[in-house]
């Protein structure tokens, strides 16, 4: 016996359902044209009415949904224009599949027969709930996108920009940063810092994990908290703290100095993750090589460093951005010769609102997205290679 | 026989400043400003022509001027000084000099007489408001407003008691989030004479009359922090109606062609110049002396108009302001000290505002915070 489970939903449930998801989008409609309430109203009556009438006179759903899609692509235009119309196109899929997803029943398809009902509501809440968190992460990233584009020198969604006219956007922000020595200068003096700090954090960080996790060392715990710290105090501590100690030791301002910082911030975040790599190391690996005659640096180099390599990366990695981010502490401990890019950029927002910074972010965004893509496939590589020889 | 006398004596200080300059002075400054259009202009005016005679000497910008005071005590504190020249606000000026962290000087003996050979103080004359202080520019803080906004009906304001009427010219302003000057404006517009304004400011009815006043508003303001708050708020409109730096307006408008237009009543005058840290080696003050002398003379003070509208700080420069370097347009209609700019305009107390500050300050920032 099958059960049957997608059957056709009554419209006394699935028209309220519609009406509410057509009401929530009204609300931003409404709000962009200054009357939220009408837009949360029109949303809902629209949309429930579209529901009424697919479900029940013009039960058609090939046709149905063409008539949504060009519907709304003519409600978004006349609202909004160009950019409106693509927005209607893209609510008119959505609402033309879900009228019908909720209609025929469509969504128990792929659960469990005895859901309650309850069940089935959590199970798609809990997915909304989801998608909104992404949203709510990823839109600031997403939206300064655009505007580093712009051919104005404002954070302002020009009215060009919005009807997709090319004379809206130019390439002139990027062109800045290539060609402006401020700016060339501020990458030089990342670009020479960030790697140096990583070598430093990931050389101390690596054998301070090893040796922490030996358990003959005295004082672990102590010292682990010690080493951890820069991670807990607020940064603006150990920066103030830094810069007065420096001072004294004439490192401020220095180049060796900033990078010095950066290894301090970045030796925690290569003891976490080498310490819990360590945490599935079998450490008669170690003394079974030792057996053999190798001595313990030959041990490390050859049979410690490859099992742990992945926990080194990801803490570089780590260590990496840290220093490539990093605003407060440069800015007490470097000296204008020392200007990251981070700090131009704080600069740039405080003292010139230029889109620069935002073709800057973009770029940084692409260099980051880049690197943690390559990052994965080099560990995806080693998982498959580990997977295929044998122990 | 005075001409003959003050050409002697130029020769013999740029003499003296020739044969020092190849043993003695430091290779390197680093010079602290503000950063964006202003720094540009410092630049333009005075540090390129002057590397262009001193090829050896390399400079190196710091746009820490907002936290200067802050800064140069940390310095002082950890003993580690790191600036050579720091541009500073007039009361900023005063504040280091009181704390003896920035170095007093004669303004005669180590700038430049003007070309006619009034001696420097008396060319720069009230513009020296502290023994610190070399002054560079007087620059004012006044409104721009959008010239496109449909419900003010064809209206444009022309007086400051425009920024508080709510009727006439409905939307968002943007206000400086510190006392300064928002006190001074809301009890002018509060019925108070310009002259007496400091006198009632200084009472604890007339502080609650002038909060009184800009409670009228203040659900309808966004309060700016950095000078490029209010232009990006304009260009964005967020807000309608707006104060800053005349010369970030300036920018605004002539620069980058937004409908902004500037309304000058009621401006309120502020200085700008610099400091010398105390404290600096022999050879790194022999280098900021010599700078010192070449940037603040009356051609470049003249020449930095050509950048940005701010008003050259000597007498002797007026005279010399052309035009913009780029867009050709005649600078002097837009100094705020422009004659038909300066109407109604008033220079903030800051001898007065040294005084009440940190009790001000806590008050109108609970007054924010209601």
């Amino acid at each position: 016996m099958t059960i049957n489970i997608t059957e056709p939903k009554p419209v006394s449930f699935v028209v309220p359902v519609v009406a509410a998801a057509g009401a929530f989008l009204g609300i931003f409609v409404g709000t962009a044209h200054d009357n939220t309430l009408l837009g949360l109203l029109g949303g809902a009556v629209i949309t429930g009415l579209l529901a009424l009438i697919f479900l029940t006179i013009f039960r058609r759903e090939r046709e149905a949904r063409w008539i949504s899609v060009a519907g709304f692509a003519v409600i978004g235009y006349l609202l909004g224009g160009l950019p409106g119309g693509v927005i209607g196109i893209a609510a008119g899929w959505f609402f033309g599949w879900f009228i019908f997803w909720l209609g025929e029943g469509r969504y128990r398809a792929k659960l469990a027969p005895y859901y309650t009902p309850m069940q089935v509501l959590w199970h798609f809440s809990f997915r909304v709930i989801c998608g909104m968190i992404f949203f709510f992460l990823i839109t600031p990233i997403v939206v300064v996108m655009p505007l580093s584009f712009n051919a104005e020198n404002f954070f302002t969604f020009t009215p060009e920009m919005l009807r997709f006219a090319p004379e809206g956007y130019s390439l002139k922000h990027y062109e800045d940063f290539f060609t402006n020595s401020d700016w060339q200068q501020a990458l030089w003096n990342s670009l020479s810092i960030a790697p140096a700090a990583t070598l430093l954090s990931v050389g101390f960080g690596t054998l301070a994990a090893i040796g922490l996790s030996s358990e003959h060392v005295p004082f672990r715990r102590p010292i682990m908290a010690i080493l951890i710290s820069p991670m807990i105090v607020p940064l603006i501590i150990s920066a103030a703290g830094m810069y007065f100690f420096y001072s004294r030791i004439g490192l401020q301002g220095t180049y060796l100095g900033v990078v010095l910082a950066h290894a301090a911030l970045g030796v925690p975040f290569v003891i976490i993750t080498v310490t819990a790599t360590l945490v599935g190391f079998d450490r008669s690996l170690t003394r079974a090589a030792a057996n053999m005659g190798a001595n313990p640096v030959t041990t490390f180099f050859r049979v410690q460093m490859p099992l742990i390599l992945p926990g080194v990366i990801s803490g570089g990695l780590f260590a990496f951005i840290t220093s490539f981010d990093e605003v407060v502490v440069v800015l007490f401990v470097g000296s204008a010769g020392q200007k990251t890019l981070p700090w131009q950029m704080f600069i740039g927002l405080r003292e010139q609102i230029s889109p620069t910074i935002l073709a800057v972010a973009t770029i940084l965004v692409g260099i980051s997205i880049l690197l943690l893509t390559t990052v994965e496939l080099l560990r995806r590589r080693s998982e498959r290679l580990r997977g295929m020889s044998p122990g | 026989m005075k001409m003959t006398k003050t050409l002697l004596a130029t020769t013999a200080l740029s003499v003296a400043a020739g044969a020092a300059s190849a043993q003695d002075m430091a290779d390197e400054m680093t010079i602290v400003s503000w950063g964006g259009a202003y720094q540009e202009s410092q630049v333009k005016a005075y540090v390129e022509p002057y590397i262009a005679n001193n090829p050896d000497v390399s400079v190196t910008w710091d746009e820490s001027s907002a936290e200067a005071v802050a800064k140069l005590r940390a310095q002082n504190e950890a003993g580690n000084l790191t600036w050579d020249l720091v541009d500073v606000t007039a009361a900023d000026a005063m504040r280091l000099c009181d704390e003896g962290l920035a170095m007093e000087v004669d303004h005669d003996e180590i700038l430049a007489p003007a070309p006619d050979g009034t001696p420097a103080s008396e060319d720069f004359g009230d513009m020296i408001v502290s023994d610190c202080f070399i002054p560079q520019i007087a620059y004012s803080y006044t409104f721009g407003y959008r010239t496109d906004v449909d419900a003010w009906n064809g209206n444009t304001p022309d007086e400051i008691c425009d920024v508080f009427d709510l009727e006439t010219f409905p939307g968002k302003r943007s206000l400086e989030q510190r006392p300064h000057n928002n006190m001074e404006w809301a009890l002018m517009c509060d019925g108070v004479p310009q002259e007496d304004v400091y006198d009632v400011l200084e009472t604890p009815e007339g502080q609650d009359r002038a909060l009184a006043k800009l409670d009228t508003i203040k659900d309808e303001v966004v309060w700016w922090t950095s000078g490029a708050d209010t232009p990006q708020l304009l260009a964005d409109k967020e807000v309608v109606f707006g104060s800053t730096y005349n010369g970030r307006l300036f920018s605004l408008i002539e620069e980058q062609d937004q409908p902004v237009a500037m309304m000058w009543d009621a401006q309120s005058y502020d200085l700008d110049g610099w400091i010398i840290p105390e404290g600096l080696e022999e050879d790194k003050l022999a280098r900021v002396l010599d700078f010192l002398y070449f940037a603040t003379d009356t051609q470049r003070l003249a020449d930095q108009a050509k950048y940005i509208s701010y008003g050259p700080a000597r007498q002797s420069s007026a005279p010399l302001v052309g035009e913009h370097a780029e867009l050709g347009i005649d600078m002097a209609p837009h100094m705020p000290t422009n004659p038909e700019n300066a109407s109604n305009a008033f220079v903030m107390n800051y001898v007065w505002w040294a005084d009440y500050r940190d009790d001000l300050d806590s008050k109108f920032q609970s007054w924010l915070a209601r």
